[in-house]
């Protein structure tokens, strides 16, 4: 668990961060958006102590992170950056075993642990262990940051829009990898991003800021159906408020036993890609059948457009 | 194997054949004497001057790379800082003098010999490694930094470990200077009595003899060529190895 409390950073008379608390679950993502020079990154990079704080505190599982030196403090928390910041000089594989050689593991447990990362983000070991950054794709390069940043299996990772220079189809990809990541090893994850849709998609909570102050931090439900400020609401975009709740909701929740006409749906799509396929298809309801082909029913478009209401 | 290897390997054979026997080359500079001079100069051999004068160069621009490298390290911390203004008008200034007045006012000090040319050259090499050991740690990209920092590296291991490893091909592009300058520069070091190749240029321009200065000239220039050579080719093969890209 991370408590942030009243956290405040000054650049001579410039209040970059403005009393900033937050608290963040263990296991959950918590995702700070917010327009440029919001002060986002400096939040992040507050707690991991890469920026001293003017003032306030942050406890990770009710520690104090001054009581230790910043640098042990940084090799407990996974640092993953936008561009990455791979050391152009060391090979994938030796990128990966940073924090665990500055912690000192012995060579065959870092050895395992690089192949089986290298593995889980779908670069296999024998053709990308010895490679060189430089010969990597922007998401490998990605990938293997995050895989660095996961190494010294960290119950906390930082990340500053790490999915900012891939493009969609990447991106998207990249984004459920690292729910399936944050799912097995229940990660605590603060996520920095410019991107509303990202956000909804990867938060259990959103944070927005704006001129260095906390506006509102809640679950993305309840910022999109009660945004605290017209500022929340202008984020968000008023036109999109319908279509970003049925995001939050999967097929699977509004199945219903009964017979339909056409190309099926997966359970595990989104309410809005079901209706998007409704609208395309000039269909009223789409069988539902899973990925190995077994039949759950159908789901209906009147129960889906109830779902895109405002909520009480 | 490359043409461009060829032609280095052709070279550096000629260049160690005519130092170790350079009387089976006096036909080529037979034709620059006049009324019976010696075609070559034999009051010293060109294989001691060579070595000596290889040697002076490489104990100066080694304890010039020390000094410059280690000098750039300290103004890079953050305990350091202040310093560097002042640390690059020193460098700035060492540049300034000719090396004809360090070495005169080196004599009275340290006597006759190679030790004046030695601090000479000394002084000469530390500007451009100290500049260039400059640019390379203060022009690392800063998500690698960042990223150093980030990880948790101590302030030592973030310097051993990556910002040494990424300039030190510019820090090498700046001793190669270094060492091209002292090469030439080391030549007017036999005028105040060391041991090097310009001994043969001056005792042919005390003559008159054309040959002496030729074969002189040539083998400093040579050397020079091929080391500069030599250390660009290295700069290239550890640029690639640190997946930087290679620059000219
Ligand atoms: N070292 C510094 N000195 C002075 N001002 C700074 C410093 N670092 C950041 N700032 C200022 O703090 C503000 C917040 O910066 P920060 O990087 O946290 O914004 P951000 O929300 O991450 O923006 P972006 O989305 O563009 O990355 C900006 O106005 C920036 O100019
Ligand atoms: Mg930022």
């Amino acid at each position: 668990m991370i408590e942030i409390e009243a956290l405040t950073k000054d650049y001579l008379a410039l209040t970059v961060v403005d009393h900033v608390s937050l608290t963040v679950a263990d296991g959950e993502i918590a995702v700070v958006v917010g327009t440029s020079g919001s002060g986002k990154t400096t939040l992040l990079r507050m707690i991991n102590r890469l920026i001293e704080p003017t003032s306030g505190s942050v406890r990770i599982d009710g520690e104090d992170t001054r009581a230790l030196p910043a640098f042990e403090l940084r090799r407990r928390i996974g640092y993953a950056i936008q561009g990455h910041g791979l050391f152009p000089h060391r090979t994938v594989g030796q990128n990966i075993a940073t924090v665990p050689s500055l912690l000192g593991w012995d060579r065959a447990r870092i050895d395992r642990r690089v192949d089986e990362l290298l593995e889980l983000f779908q670069l296999p070991p024998g053709e990308f262990r010895d490679r060189m950054p430089s010969e990597l794709s922007g998401g490998q390069q990605q990938r293997v940051g995050v895989a660095r940043a996961l190494a010294a299996e960290p119950k906390l990772l930082l990340m500053d829009e790490p999915f900012g220079a891939l493009d969609p189809i990447i991106r998207a990809k990249a984004q459920s990898d690292l729910l399936a990541i944050q799912k097995r090893f229940g990660t605590t994850i603060v996520l920095v991003t410019h991107d509303m849709e990202e956000a909804i998609h990867l938060g259990d909570r959103i944070a927005v800021m704006d001129k260095g102050q906390l506006l509102q931090y809640a679950p993305p439900a309840e910022i999109i159906a009660r945004p605290a400020t017209p500022f929340v609401a202008e984020l968000i975009g008023t036109g999109e408020r319908p279509f970003r709740l049925l995001s939050l909701t999967r097929v699977r929740e509004l199945v219903e036993p009964g017979p339909a006409q056409g190309a099926p749906i997966s359970p595990d799509a989104t309410l809005r890609d079901a209706y998007a396929e409704m609208l395309w298809t000039g269909r009223d309801i789409l069988p539902v059948v899973d990925a190995t082909g077994a039949s759950l029913g159908r789901i209906r478009r009147d129960d889906i457009a109830h779902r895109a209401e405002r909520p009480q | 194997m490359k043409p461009g290897l060829i032609v280095r390997l052709v070279v550096l054979a000629l260049l160690v054949a005519f130092v170790v026997t350079p009387q089976s080359f006096a036909w080529v500079f037979q034709p620059l004497t006049k009324n019976g001079q010696p075609a070559i100069y034999t009051q010293n051999t060109l294989l001691v001057l060579t070595l000596s004068h290889l040697a002076i160069v490489a104990v100066a621009t080694l304890l010039a790379t020390m000094l410059a490298v280690g000098l750039a390290i300290l103004v890079t911390r953050p305990f350091g800082a202040e310093f560097l203004p002042l640390s690059r008008s020193l460098a700035n200034i060492g540049q300034t003098f000719p090396p004809v007045a360090v070495l005169a006012l080196a004599v009275p000090v340290l006597g006759f010999g190679w030790q004046p040319t030695l601090v000479a050259l000394f002084l000469y090499g530390l500007l451009p490694i100290f500049e260039n050991a400059l640019t390379g740690l203060t022009t690392l990209p800063p998500a690698v930094t960042e990223a150093a920092r980030g990880v948790g590296m101590t302030d030592r291991q973030r310097l051993i470990q990556v910002e040494l490893p990424l300039a030190t091909p510019v820090i090498l592009a700046g001793i190669r200077l270094s060492v091209v300058i002292s090469v030439a520069t080391a030549t007017i070091g036999s005028t105040v009595a060391a041991w090097t190749l310009g001994e043969v240029i001056i005792a042919g321009l005390l003559s008159n003899n054309i040959a002496f200065v030729a074969q002189g000239g040539l083998v400093v220039g040579t050397i020079a060529v091929l080391i500069y050579d030599g250390l660009s080719a290295v700069e290239r093969m550890l640029m690639r190895r640190t997946g930087q890209r290679t620059g000219t």
